[in-house]
C-alpha cells in the first residue's frame, strides 16, 4: 500500500487536486478535446485538414486583435475562424474546385493581418508573452468564469455534429448520391465548416492558434487507424483527445519540478507530443493487425482474390502494341 | 422501420422524359429526348464518352433541371426530396482509412439523408443482412469499404440504391471498371434483380454487347439526340445514321454487335477486339 501512495505522490505532485487553475485546466481541456476530437474525424475524412489547419491561423489574427484592444481572446477566436470559414466558403463556392485555393487565399491574409496585430500590441506593451499565449497556447491561465462560455461553444458545434451524422457520412462517400436523395449538400458543408471553426477556436485558446490542428486532426486520424466502424472511431478519437489533454495538464503540472529551470513546461507541448506518439503507437498497431487480415482472408497468398484483374492485364497487353 | 413497398407491377411506366432539352453555357447538350422506363424492364443507356448519358442522368436524378421539356416519375413530375430512385455511381472517391464498412454504406441507403444518429435495432440489421444476401455480399459484409475489389464495390453500391425500394434504378457505367468475370457477375445480378424487386433499371455503358444477353429495351444516345425502342429496332443502320448525321456502319460478328460510325468512333471495335482477346486469354 504504501508504496502504491508513494508513487502515486509522484505521479500527482502536491497540490494538484487542490489547485484551481488544474481544475479550470482540466473541464476546459476535456471539453475541447473531446470536440475537437468529434469533428476532427469528420475532418479528415472529408479531407477538410488543410482548411481545419487555416482556421487555426486564422484564429490568430482575432486571438492578437483580442490582445490589441483588451477583449477576451475567446471571443477573438471565435468571431475570427467563424469569419474565416464563411469567407473560404464564399471563394470556394465562386471556384468549385478551388477550395484549397480558397482556403490558401483567405490564410495568407489572416496571417498578414495577424502580424500587424501582433506587431502593434508586443511594442505597445513591450512583452512577447501575448504572442506565445496566442500561439502556443496556455491552459492554465483561462478563468474559471469562461467555462460556460466553452461549454456552450463546445455544446453547439456537437449538435452540429451530431445532427449531420448521417448526411455527413453520405455526402462524403458521394455527393452526388447525397444530393440525389435530397440532402442540400452545400448547406450541409457549410453547417460542418461552422463547427469546425467553434471546434478550432476552442482549441486556440487551450492548445495556441498554431497546435489546434494536432488536437483537432491528431486523435481523429489515430482512431482512423484503430477501427473501421464509423461510431467505433467518434468514440476512439474523443477517448484519445481526452487522455493525451488531461496526461498532458499532469505532466505540465509535474514539469514545475523538473529542470533546468523549475519553471514548469508548456502544457501544450505535452499534448501535442502524447498525440503524435499515440498517432505511431496506432499506425504501428494498425499495420500488425492488417497483415493479420490479409494473411487470414487470402490463404491462397496476396494475388489469389485479384486474378480476374491479371486476366484482363493479359488481354489487354496482348493488344498493347496497338 | 420502412415498411416494404407494394412490388409494381411489371410493364408499369416508372419514368418517362418527354422533349427534354438541356442549353448548357451556349451549347445545346440534349435535344428532344424522349423514352420511358417499365418496372420489372432492364434499359441500357448506350453510347460513346461525351454524347450526353452522364446528362441525362443527372436530369433524372433532379441535380440538372433540362431547358425544356419533362421528367416525370409514376406519372408525375419528380418531387425534390425521394426515395423512388435509387443511384448507383460510376465510383466513389474514398480513403482507404474512411471508418466505414460495407454493412454501414448499405445502411446509409436505407436513411443517410436523416438527421440525427442512427440507433442500433433488429430491424435495421435485418434489412441490411437481407439486402447484401440479395446481392451475393454477405463475404465482405465487413470488410472497410475502400478496400474492396471493383467488383465487390459495384455489389455494395447497388445494395445501398435498393435498400429503400426505390422504383427506379440507375447504374451509372457500372461495367467500365471491371474485368470480364466481375463485369458478367454485375449484369446477371442486376437483371435477376430488375425482375426479381420489379425495379425499373437503367444501366449507362459506352459498350452494348456485355449487356445484350439482359437487355429488354435500348435507348441510344449520339451528340445530345437519343433513339429508343427494342434492340432491333434501334441498332439499324437507318435509325443510328440519322442519329449521328453521318452514315453508321452496324455489323453482326458472331453474336455480338459493332457500330462504326466514323473516324472518331473507331475505338468502339478496337474495344471489341480487346474483349475478343481476353476472352481468349481466359478460355
Amino acid at each position: 500500500m504504501t508504496i502504491v501512495a508513494g508513487l502515486l505522490h509522484h505521479v500527482f505532485e502536491p497540490g494538484f487536486f487542490s489547485s484551481e487553475p488544474v481544475h479550470v485546466a482540466v473541464i476546459v481541456g476535456g471539453v475541447v478535446a473531446l470536440v475537437s476530437a468529434v469533428v476532427g474525424v469528420f475532418t479528415v475524412i472529408r479531407g477538410q485538414s488543410f482548411a481545419g489547419h487555416s482556421l487555426g491561423d486564422v484564429g490568430t489574427t482575432g486571438g492578437s486583435g483580442a490582445f490589441l484592444v483588451g477583449a477576451n481572446p475567446l471571443w477573438g477566436f471565435a468571431i475570427f475562424t467563424i469569419l474565416g470559414a464563411g469567407i473560404m466558403e464564399l471563394f470556394a463556392a465562386r471556384r468549385p474546385r478551388g477550395r484549397d485555393l480558397a482556403t490558401g487565399i483567405v490564410l495568407g491574409g489572416a496571417l498578414g493581418i495577424a502580424a500587424l496585430f501582433l506587431y502593434l500590441g508586443t511594442t505597445e506593451t513591450s512583452t512577447t508573452g501575448a504572442t506565445i499565449t496566442i500561439l502556443f497556447g496556455s491552459m492554465f491561465v483561462i478563468r474559471a468564469s469562461t467555462i460556460p462560455v466553452f461549454v456552450t461553444l463546445a455544446m453547439a458545434a456537437l449538435a452540429i455534429v451530431g445532427a449531420l451524422y448521417r448526411p455527413l457520412l453520405l455526402s462524403t462517400v458521394s455527393s452526388d448520391v447525397a444530393a440525389a436523395r435530397g440532402v442540400p449538400v452545400r448547406r450541409v458543408g457549410i453547417l460542418f465548416l461552422l463547427a469546425m471553426a467553434i471546434a478550432v477556436s476552442l482549441s486556440c485558446v487551450t492548445i495556441g492558434a498554431i497546435l489546434s490542428t494536432a488536437l483537432l486532426i491528431g486523435p481523429a486520424a489515430a482512431a482512423l487507424r484503430l477501427t473501421k466502424r464509423p461510431g467505433l472511431a467518434l468514440a476512439w478519437a474523443a477517448l484519445i483527445g481526452l487522455a493525451t489533454t488531461w496526461l498532458g495538464i499532469l505532466l505540465a503540472y509535474d514539469s514545475f519540478y523538473w529542470p533546468p529551470a523549475r519553471r514548469g513546461w508548456p502544457v501544450s507541448f505535452f499534448v501535442v507530443a502524447l498525440v503524435f506518439a499515440v498517432y505511431l503507437l496506432a499506425d504501428l498497431a494498425s499495420r500488425r493487425t492488417r497483415r493479420h487480415h490479409r494473411a487470414a482472408e487470402n490463404p491462397g497468398g496476396p494475388d489469389a482474390r485479384s486474378s480476374g484483374f491479371e486476366e484482363t492485364v493479359v488481354g489487354d497487353s496482348l493488344f498493347g502494341a496497338r | 422501420m420502412t415498411t416494404r413497398r407494394q412490388l409494381a407491377d411489371v410493364g408499369d411506366e416508372v419514368l418517362a422524359l418527354e422533349g427534354v432539352t438541356l442549353w448548357l453555357s451556349g451549347r445545346e447538350v440534349l435535344h428532344d429526348v424522349a423514352f420511358s422506363l417499365r418496372a420489372g424492364e432492364l434499359t441500357g443507356l448506350i453510347g460513346s464518352n461525351g454524347a450526353g448519358k452522364t446528362t441525362i442522368f443527372r436530369v433524372i436524378l433532379g441535380l440538372q433541371a433540362p431547358t425544356a421539356g419533362k421528367v416525370l416519375l409514376s406519372g408525375h413530375p419528380r418531387p425534390r426530396r425521394n426515395r423512388l430512385i435509387g443511384y448507383v455511381p460510376q465510383s466513389i472517391d474514398l480513403d482507404r482509412d474512411v471508418p466505414l464498412r460495407a454493412r454501414d454504406l448499405v445502411a446509409l441507403g436505407l436513411d443517410g439523408d436523416r438527421f440525427g444518429v442512427p440507433l442500433p435495432s433488429r430491424a435495421r440489421r435485418q434489412s441490411v443482412d437481407d439486402m447484401l444476401e440479395a446481392v451475393d455480399a454477405k463475404s465482405f459484409a465487413d470488410a472497410r469499404v475502400g478496400n474492396l475489389s471493383g467488383g465487390e464495390l459495384q455489389r455494395i453500391l447497388i445494395a445501398h440504391a435498393l435498400i429503400s425500394h426505390p422504383r427506379l434504378l440507375l447504374l451509372d457505367e457500372p461495367l467500365a471498371n471491371l474485368d470480364i468475370r466481375s463485369e458478367q457477375e454485375v449484369v446477371t445480378l442486376v437483371s435477376r434483380i430488375a425482375k426479381e424487386q420489379r425495379v425499373a433499371v437503367l444501366i449507362s455503358a459506352h459498350e452494348m454487347n456485355p449487356l445484350l444477353p439482359v437487355m429488354d429495351r435500348v435507348v441510344y444516345v449520339a451528340a445530345g439526340r437519343a433513339a429508343s425502342g427494342s434492340t432491333e429496332e434501334v441498332v439499324r443502320e437507318d435509325v443510328l445514321s440519322a442519329l449521328y448525321g453521318h452514315h453508321v456502319d452496324v455489323l453482326h460478328l458472331h453474336g455480338r454487335i459493332l457500330v462504326v460510325a466514323g473516324k472518331d468512333e473507331g475505338h468502339h471495335v478496337e474495344l471489341e477486339k480487346k474483349r475478343t482477346l481476353s476472352q481468349r486469354a481466359i478460355g
